[in-house]
């Protein structure tokens, strides 16, 4: 292994060795890369709602209303991260479950987890892992609901890049798990959720 | 009368049904590309040109970067690997699998996968391997390879892909997508439970951090990573940015350009195994670093197209793609970044795909729509002359010889009497002239009436106003 190693560097030196005054790093300022918005927002919050639903994502700010939802898709059983299931304890008709069984994979219909960050400027939800009670719960389930603190919904991607820190595993969320693979077709719930809601408080 | 070169006969052959199917989704697709970016930025080009200098820079640096991120991944716990060449990618894979006991693995979209045919190796030698990309798991069970980068089934419709679901036993013939999606998700999730090991390409990898940039849409290459415990990513090594923040560049650029998205639904940076307090995830991180005559394209006068990052819009614009689909280019990277790329990676096999270079009209469209700014008609231009040098046979097939032309482009005098004379075109039946060349050109266009051999005469009288 340690000889591929040798040999791919030293390709790589010989390849590199006759460019004399190899490319410098460009500059550039983030400003290169924010995206126009796509209209005037009162606030980052609205900024998100907005983006979020521009990808197909569903935006909610109030426990009432995620109640309300639930119920209309008529799901009855969950997961949900026990250090929020405080907040969802008085939710009629749904049971909720804190510690995730790998084998009701298909029994629970919703999975409630803590979101990290959201991204006004492309209605992203980010998941790091350190914040996320498990993995599956917000990947599995057909509705995933990202539960995310109103001051932590940051204006742009950089911004979001910055907060990474030291997390193995961050996962930006821009609406429902989606394909076009059939004729260029777009269903949404591929593998992941095919209702991605965001739940600001 | 025009002897056809391959990728023509190709395009000649489609059928009606498929070429329609490859030509309304590229055209589709480069109309998206073109609405989001001029939606988004006020100078597309702009962003498009600083990442293809930051690419070219990461690539004139290539050792320093590619020590980096091998440093950042093993401060992360990962295990970090290096391979020369396709033999030896597919033989680590494999050692990694013995060594934690795996049979079984799950795996999302990489085209380094398919440039070296890790699937055929892995099933001989007895392991399970599913493809949960919804397209790539539906060519799995064709037998079938993927026809476009980002949409790999875009040849496919509906109709056929209910049959072979059919046959595998996953359901009645019904040719609706949306059932044939809910299908492939009940079967392949089960797939996910039981695999052992999850493996990913990687988009980008932040030299920096070590991170790996994963960009779907479906949330496959999430899955696996949920329910097992080691995780591989297979790596081109050209797949290098100098830190998390170039991602930035990338991430908005790669959505917008392959599919027109905003941001592909899910992005994933992974930097190493699970964290501690996680129930779900890899345990073991394994990313392998594959050469692959990658640094011999570095060492070529091609080494831009080493920029690419396989978004795919070079072929949606290309109006050669358009009409002959993917498969006409005989190998993994179709249209013009794989006119360019597959050659080179072909190694002593170049001539065998040298004709690819010259299934181009030269129209500039790929350059114009690329990411990271490949003047890819300048390297399909170098490779159609390592052709000639290299006397290439294919390549030269249907290609009259132009001996008599080039003498007279490389001979100033001679050049400027034929020029003179170029008004008696005017009074004799072209299309007679005996030349294969001229046959050959003429077969379908028409010769315009000359007019030209006065501008110097003009120019001598103007020189000094
Ligand atoms: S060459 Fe450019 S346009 Fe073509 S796939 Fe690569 S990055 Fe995209």
């Amino acid at each position: 292994m340690s000889s591929d190693r040798d040999a791919i560097f030293s390709s790589i030196r010989k390849a590199l060795e006759p460019i004399k005054n190899p490319a410098p790093m460009p500059e550039w300022d983030t400003e290169l890369v924010i995206s126009r918005p796509s209209g005037e927002f009162a606030s980052l919050k609205d900024q998100f709602e907005n983006k979020l639903k521009f990808a197909s994502a569903r935006f909610m700010d109030s426990v009432d209303a995620l109640g309300e939802f639930l119920k209309a898709e008529g799901v009855t059983i969950g997961y949900c991260d026990p250090a929020l299931a405080g907040r969802f304890a008085g939710l009629e008709g749904v049971e909720i479950e804190t510690e995730y069984d790998e084998a009701k994979i298909d029994v629970y219909g919703f999975g409630i987890t803590r979101a990290t960050a959201g991204i006004a400027e492309s209605g992203t939800i980010m998941l790091r892992d350190q914040d996320t009670s498990a993995r599956l719960a917000a990947l599995a389930p057909w509705i995933h609901v990202a539960v995310i603190d109103e001051k932590d919904i940051v204006a742009t991607i950089p911004d979001a890049i910055e907060r990474f820190g030291d997390d193995p595993s961050i996962i930006f969320c821009t609406g429902p798990s989606k394909t076009a693979d059939v004729e260029g077709i777009l269903i949404e719930g591929v593998h992941g959720p095919g209702i991605q809601v965001a739940l600001v408080i | 009368m025009k002897s056809l070169q391959k990728i023509d006969i190709a395009a000649r052959d489609l059928s009606e049904e498929v070429h329609d199917a490859n030509f309304i989704g590229a055209k589709m697709k480069s109309e998206r590309r073109y609405a989001a970016l001029e939606r988004d930025y006020a100078d597309p080009d702009k962003l498009r040109e600083t990442a293809g200098l930051i690419k070219q820079h990461t690539l004139e640096n290539l050792d320093t970067y590619l020590e980096k991120a091998e440093a950042a991944l093993q401060r992360n716990g990962a295990k970090v690997h290096f391979a020369v060449d396709d033999e030896r990618a597919k033989q680590v894979v494999l050692d990694i699998m013995n060594e934690h006991g795996c049979k079984s693995m799950v795996k999302s979209k990489s085209m380094l996968t398919e440039e070296i045919h890790l699937l055929d190796f892995l099933e001989k030698n007895g392991k399970e391997v599913v493809e949960t990309d919804l397209g790539e798991f539906i060519l799995q069970i064709d037998h079938d390879h993927p026809s476009h980068i980002v949409t790999p089934i875009v040849h496919k419709n509906r109709r056929g892909i209910a049959k072979s679901f059919e046959r595998e036993g996953l359901g009645d013939y019904n040719d609706d997508p949306e059932t044939i999606t809910r299908r492939a998700r009940k079967f392949l999730r089960q797939k996910y439970l039981d695999a052992d090991v999850g493996l990913t390409g990687a988009n980008f990898v932040s030299a920096e951090s070590g991170r790996i940039a994963l960009v779907t849409n479906e949330g496959n290459a999430r899955f696996c990573m949920a329910a097992n415990k080691v995780h591989i990513a297979i790596v081109g090594i050209e797949k290098l940015v100098p830190s998390d923040r170039e991602l930035g560049v990338f991430l908005n650029l790669i959505g917008r350009s392959g599919t027109g998205q905003q941001l592909t639904v899910y992005n994933q940076f992974i930097g190493g195994p699970k964290s501690a307090g996680q129930p779900h995830g890899p345990e073991h991180m394994h990313v392998i670093f594959v050469d692959n005559r990658r640094s011999e394209v570095l060492a070529s006068d091609c080494r831009e197209i080493l920029r690419c990052i396989r978004c795919g819009a070079c072929l949606n614009v290309c109006p050669v793609y358009r009409q002959s689909g993917g498969h006409a280019y005989r190998s993994v990277y179709p249209g013009p970044v794989g006119a360019v790329l597959s050659p080179l990676l072909a190694g002593n096999r170049f001539p065998e795909l040298a004709d690819l270079p010259k299934a181009s009209s030269l129209c500039g469209a790929c350059n114009e729509v690329c990411p990271v700014n490949i003047p890819i008609p300048d390297l399909l231009l170098r490779l159609r002359d390592k052709a000639k040098r290299e006397k290439a046979g294919d390549a030269m097939k249907g290609t009259p010889d132009l001996t008599m032309w080039a003498v007279l482009c490389s001979q100033p005098t001679m050049w400027k009497t034929a020029l003179k004379m170029g008004h008696t075109m005017n009074y004799i039946p072209t299309e007679m002239i005996p030349h294969p060349s001229a046959m050959s050109w003429q077969s379908q266009r028409k010769l315009p009436k000359f007019e030209g051999g006065k501008f110097r005469k003009w120019f001598k009288n103007h020189k000094s106003n």
